[in-house]
């Protein structure tokens, strides 16, 4: 067993544990999107960083394994800013469909914009995108349609908000 | 007596006609009934002066160049095989400034040797390194390796002693060396030149790493631009083995040790060590979350040393001359010598190996004599497409890792490319962003989508629409980028554009074009 602090909290759990899962069994939860307890932990959306006193950046918490008298921040201005602008990058290559959406409401993206305090994509909607399939005035080489040929669920490629997204419900 | 007259066969000379200049020689040599042999050695580094041809004379050797073939003729006619005077006479080679005043350690035969002859790297103090390492204990090599401070080159400068014993003391049925020569970095060709010019050198190296950690096959992963580089190796590779160097015995000993040439496929990222690995097993080159570091589970989960060809081919003369010998070179904790590399708009292009500690200024202005077009300096870009752009004010910067971290730069592999003022920093910062976005691996979406975003806000700025808020907004990307990355790729991407911005904030500030447009 490895005992650890997060956010002050003082944990105990099995070695080889994430310092996420750590989080989470100490009732805190680290924003994520690309983490599930169905997969091997990939590392990729970049929402659940964290800061470990005396190493340098910020380590995913998902793919960082937990260490003896570690010393985990998960809520600090730094990381704020970076999960915002993170998420705000996520948006701009985003449709603004929410409202039309299947998955309004029960949606990761949704309550991840929430979380890290999204207010304003400065970046605009006019960039490089894969959510409109024209594009000033050409067509969108980046764009896919939609693939409703399965009975149970739609694939909208634009609304793909992550590698290996799990694509049922969106 | 047979003279020997060497025309370089290095890439970099080739480009510029060394192959039509050898075969002018050839044939008239031959028609002149000269008693010669022509030997297609590796580079001597000063890339201006190509292809510089020498001959071999009683006094030394004297150099030539740049020779194009139509000058093969008069310089025969001038007595070129007796090393006689003519106006492309350079000298004595070993006296000309740029060489005379390097410190040769890991280039010591480049240039010099024929690159394919093992009796020739023997004549000149070839595998004495790894003579010596087979007689010793695997931890005594690492401790040696340890001692003598050398710190990666391929640009995170982690120490190679630390990484080899974490190899040493992983167990595992199989373990690997891989040597990184995928050298994607702008302005550098160090590992290039060795592989050319010296092959054998990181042969020896890479066995001595084998029979340091336990590791009984090595592979080279070259970079497909490379085809030279690639061909020589392979050659190379072959002779060892013929020879006993490498193979089930080296050198005669209980060690087994064999290496394999690979070659990439052009992608930026598969540099990245991770990545490498990945392109190695046959997988997509997508950069590997740390840990497990590759030391622990590397290729094929396997515990592997990965390291680039320079840290490689410096531990032979390491163990030949002793980790004491190395340390005395260089300051603070840059210990050795480092090949710099100096390329774009410098008089003096080329390769100059030296101890760590010379200061920018020193380079750029004295040994690499200023811009090739007689403009002033503006900036110099030192470590590749992800390191900082220096301008004039900090040319007092010493050529060490914490001195150029200090400045937040990064020495990188050690290119430097040096630009006149005619260069518009607002368009290196775009370009930053738009080689990532092109090289990106995709994993992650600071780097995937961030980069994409760069150039659109850089190209905002050049239009001159909302400047201010939009300088903004790059000033915060790079934060969240430099932060947020999962590889240098996306993280150090920053490097280049927020030295442009805070180094040169009048070319951020272009003529506004555009009033307020929301
Ligand atoms: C995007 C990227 C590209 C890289 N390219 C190279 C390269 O071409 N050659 C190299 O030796 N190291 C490269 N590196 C560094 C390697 O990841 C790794 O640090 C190095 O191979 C370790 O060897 P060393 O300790 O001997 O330097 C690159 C790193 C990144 C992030
Ligand atoms: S998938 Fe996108 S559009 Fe649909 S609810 Fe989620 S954030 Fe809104
Ligand atoms: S920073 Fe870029 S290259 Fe590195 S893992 Fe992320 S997407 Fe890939
Ligand atoms: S949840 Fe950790 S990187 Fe996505």
């Amino acid at each position: 067993m490895v005992t650890l602090t997060i956010d002050g909290n003082e944990i105990t759990v099995p070695e080889g544990t994430s310092i996420m899962r750590a989080s989470m069994e100490a009732g805190i939860e680290v924003p994520k999107l690309c983490a599930t307890d169905m997969m091997d932990s990939f590392g990729s959306c970049r929402l659940c960083l964290v800061e470990i006193q005396g190493r340098a950046g910020m380590p995913a918490s998902c793919t960082t394994p937990v260490a003896p008298g570690m010393n985990v921040s998960t809520q600090t201005q730094r990381l704020k800013d970076v999960r915002r602008g993170v998420m705000e990058l996520y948006i701009s290559d985003h449709p603004l469909d929410c409202l039309t959406c299947a998955a309004n409401g029960d949606c990761e993206l949704q309550d991840m914009a929430g979380a890290v305090g999204l207010r304003d994509v400065r970046y605009g909607y006019d960039g490089s995108n894969h959510v409109k399939a024209r594009d000033n005035g050409g067509i969108n080489l980046n764009w896919a349609p939609k693939d409703e040929s399965n009975p149970y669920f739609t694939f909208d490629p634009a609304k793909m908000h992550r590698l290996f997204a799990v694509c049922a419900g969106l | 007596m047979t003279v020997r007259i060497f025309v370089p066969k290095d890439a970099a000379a080739l480009a510029l006609g060394a192959e039509r200049v050898a075969k002018a020689l050839s044939s008239e040599v031959e028609a002149r009934g000269i008693d010669a042999t022509i030997v297609r050695n590796g580079s001597r580094g000063l890339h201006w002066l190509e292809p510089m041809i020498e001959v071999e004379t009683a006094q030394g050797r004297i150099a030539y160049g740049p020779v194009k073939a139509s000058d093969v003729a008069s310089l025969l006619d001038a007595g070129l095989a007796t090393g006689r005077d003519h106006a492309l006479c350079l000298g004595k080679t070993e006296e000309l400034p740029f060489l005379k005043s390097q410190t040769r350690l890991t280039f010591a035969r480049c240039g010099i040797v024929d690159p394919l002859s093992l009796a020739d790297y023997r004549a000149h103090e070839g595998l004495k390194g790894l003579e010596r390492a087979v007689t010793l204990a695997p931890a005594d090599i690492v401790a040696h390796v340890t001692e003598s401070g050398l710190r990666g080159r391929g640009g995170a400068g982690f120490p190679t002693g630390i990484k080899w014993k974490t190899v040493l003391d992983t167990p595992g049925a199989r373990k690997y060396i891989v040597c990184n020569a995928d050298e994607g970095d702008s302005g550098t060709f160090a590992d290039r030149m060795i592989m050319e010019g010296d092959p054998f050198v990181l042969i020896e190296g890479m066995a001595i790493a084998g029979i340091a950690t336990g590791a009984t096959k090595g592979f080279v992963y070259i970079r497909s631009e490379y085809p030279h580089a690639i061909a020589t190796m392979t050659q190379a590779v072959e002779i060892a083995h013929k020879a006993g160097v490498v193979g089930t015995s080296v050198l005669g000993s209980a060690h087994a040790f064999d290496i394999e040439i690979r070659t990439g496929a052009g992608a930026y990222v598969c540099g990245e060590e991770t990545a490498l690995l990945n392109s190695l097993e046959g997988k997509r080159g997508i950069v590997r979350a740390k840990p497990p570091l590759p030391a622990h589970k590397g290729l094929f989960d396997c515990p592997t040393v990965i390291n680039n060809v320079i840290s490689l081919a410096s531990v032979p003369i390491i163990m030949d001359k002793g980790p004491v010998y190395y340390k005395d070179f260089g300051m603070g904790r840059s210990r050795g010598t480092i090949p710099i590399q100096i390329a774009g708009n410098a008089r003096h292009r080329g390769l100059y190996e030296a101890a760590f500690g010379l200061t920018l200024g020193q380079i750029v202005d004295d040994i690499g004599g200023g811009t090739a077009s007689g403009r002033p300096v503006k900036a110099v870009q030192v470590g590749g497409p992800l390191g900082a752009y220096f301008p004039r004010a900090l040319f007092d910067t010493a050529f060490d890792y914490e001195a150029f971290a200090a400045k937040d730069g990064l020495i990188g592999h050690a290119g430097i490319v040096v630009f006149d003022d005619t260069a518009d920093m607002l368009k290196q910062a775009r370009f930053a962003m738009e080689f990532c976005a092109i090289e990106s691996c995709g994993k992650c979406t600071p780097c995937r989508i961030g980069s994409t975003r760069g150039v659109e806000v850089a190209d905002k700025i050049a239009q001159g629409i909302e400047p201010e808020k939009n300088r903004e907004l790059l000033a915060d990307l790079c934060n969240t980028m430099k932060f947020g990355s999962l590889c240098a790729l996306g993280g150090f991407t920053p490097y280049p554009v927020t030295s442009a911005m805070n180094h040169f904030p009048d070319d951020f500030r272009p003529v506004p074009l555009v009033e307020a447009a929301e």
